[in-house]
């Protein structure tokens, strides 16, 4: 591979949340469950339970009703209350690809006793570009539900793509 | 409420840009047009490849929605299309602000016995 010069802007988003930096730390990292939008999922089995390990190197994934897991990523910077650091390794395919690596980084600021600024980034995304690789991998192989969706978009049809769950 | 799942065809398109530049030269092409809109004559000077190669690299790039092309005079000007290699970045941004709302409702909730 070429050295890659691509570089895609980072997602960044900052909000107030009115609650003390222990409890939001610990809301978006141990009760991550609480909360996730349940439509996102790429497991074959419906959401029941999003789990992050509360660790350096620690697990992330998800958990279907039938008890099957998914991993998404892993903990890259685990530094309780004030910032975390996710490998988010989900491709533009909905697939966990173990080589694939975008950070998101959250850092919890308290600014009052019952106040924390979160700051929010989704950055590295140009390595989405090369999880492609595997995507046209499977174009060539003629995957065909990846197929089927591109001649349904092709013909204006509505599409679900394979493994989207809950649109 | 959620609402902003990528339509097939916005996925169908990201998967299509994103597998447009795993080529390695297909991407050095579409990173010549970084600088701004270019011919093709430009495009391929210093390229390893021939015109005609750049001309089917460009034509990829442009069905996948990474760049567009207009005439101007007798030649065929190439840029860069923001809405191709964004498409993802799109869906995440958007999927990131719900993600996020939700986080901040939970986060705020009042502590339940449950959770004492």
């Amino acid at each position: 591979m070429e050295a890659r010069t691509i570089k895609v802007a980072p997602i960044r988003k900052s909000l107030i949340v009115k609650t003390d930096a222990d409890k939001a730390f610990a809301v978006f990292t141990a009760k991550i469950g609480n909360w996730w939008p349940r439509a996102f999922t790429i497991g074959a089995s419906p959401l029941k339970d999003v789990i992050l390990e509360e660790r350096g190197n620690g697990r992330w994934y998800e958990r279907g009703e039938d008890g099957s897991e998914c991993e998404w990523g892993k903990v890259l910077v685990w530094e309780p209350p004030t910032r975390v650091v996710l490998a988010w390794q989900i491709s533009g395919e909905w697939k966990y690809v173990p080589d694939l690596i975008t950070e998101l980084e959250v850092r919890f600021t308290a600014i009052g006793a019952r106040e924390t600024r979160v700051d929010f980034e989704h950055r590295k995304l140009e390595a989405l570009g090369d999880a492609a690789e595997a995507v046209r991998a499977q174009l060539e192989s003629g995957w065909p539900g990846l197929l089927e969706a591109f001649a349904a978009a092709a013909e204006g049809r509505p599409v679900q793509m394979p493994s989207i769950q809950g649109m | 409420m959620w609402s902003d799942l990528p339509s097939g065809k916005a996925m169908a398109d990201a998967t299509a840009a994103l597998a447009a530049l795993a080529d390695p030269t297909r991407r050095r092409v579409f990173e010549r047009l970084r600088i701004g809109p270019q011919p093709v004559g430009a495009i391929a000077r210093g390229l390893p490849v021939s015109r005609p190669a750049v001309s089917q690299h460009l034509a990829v790039l442009k069905t996948a929605g990474l760049v567009t092309d207009r005439a101007e005079g007798t030649r065929r000007v190439y840029q860069i299309d923001p809405n191709g290699l964004g498409a993802i970045r799109a869906w995440l941004d958007q999927f990131w602000d719900e993600a996020l709302l939700a986080f901040k409702e939970e986060a705020e909730r009042p502590a339940t016995e449950e959770e004492e």
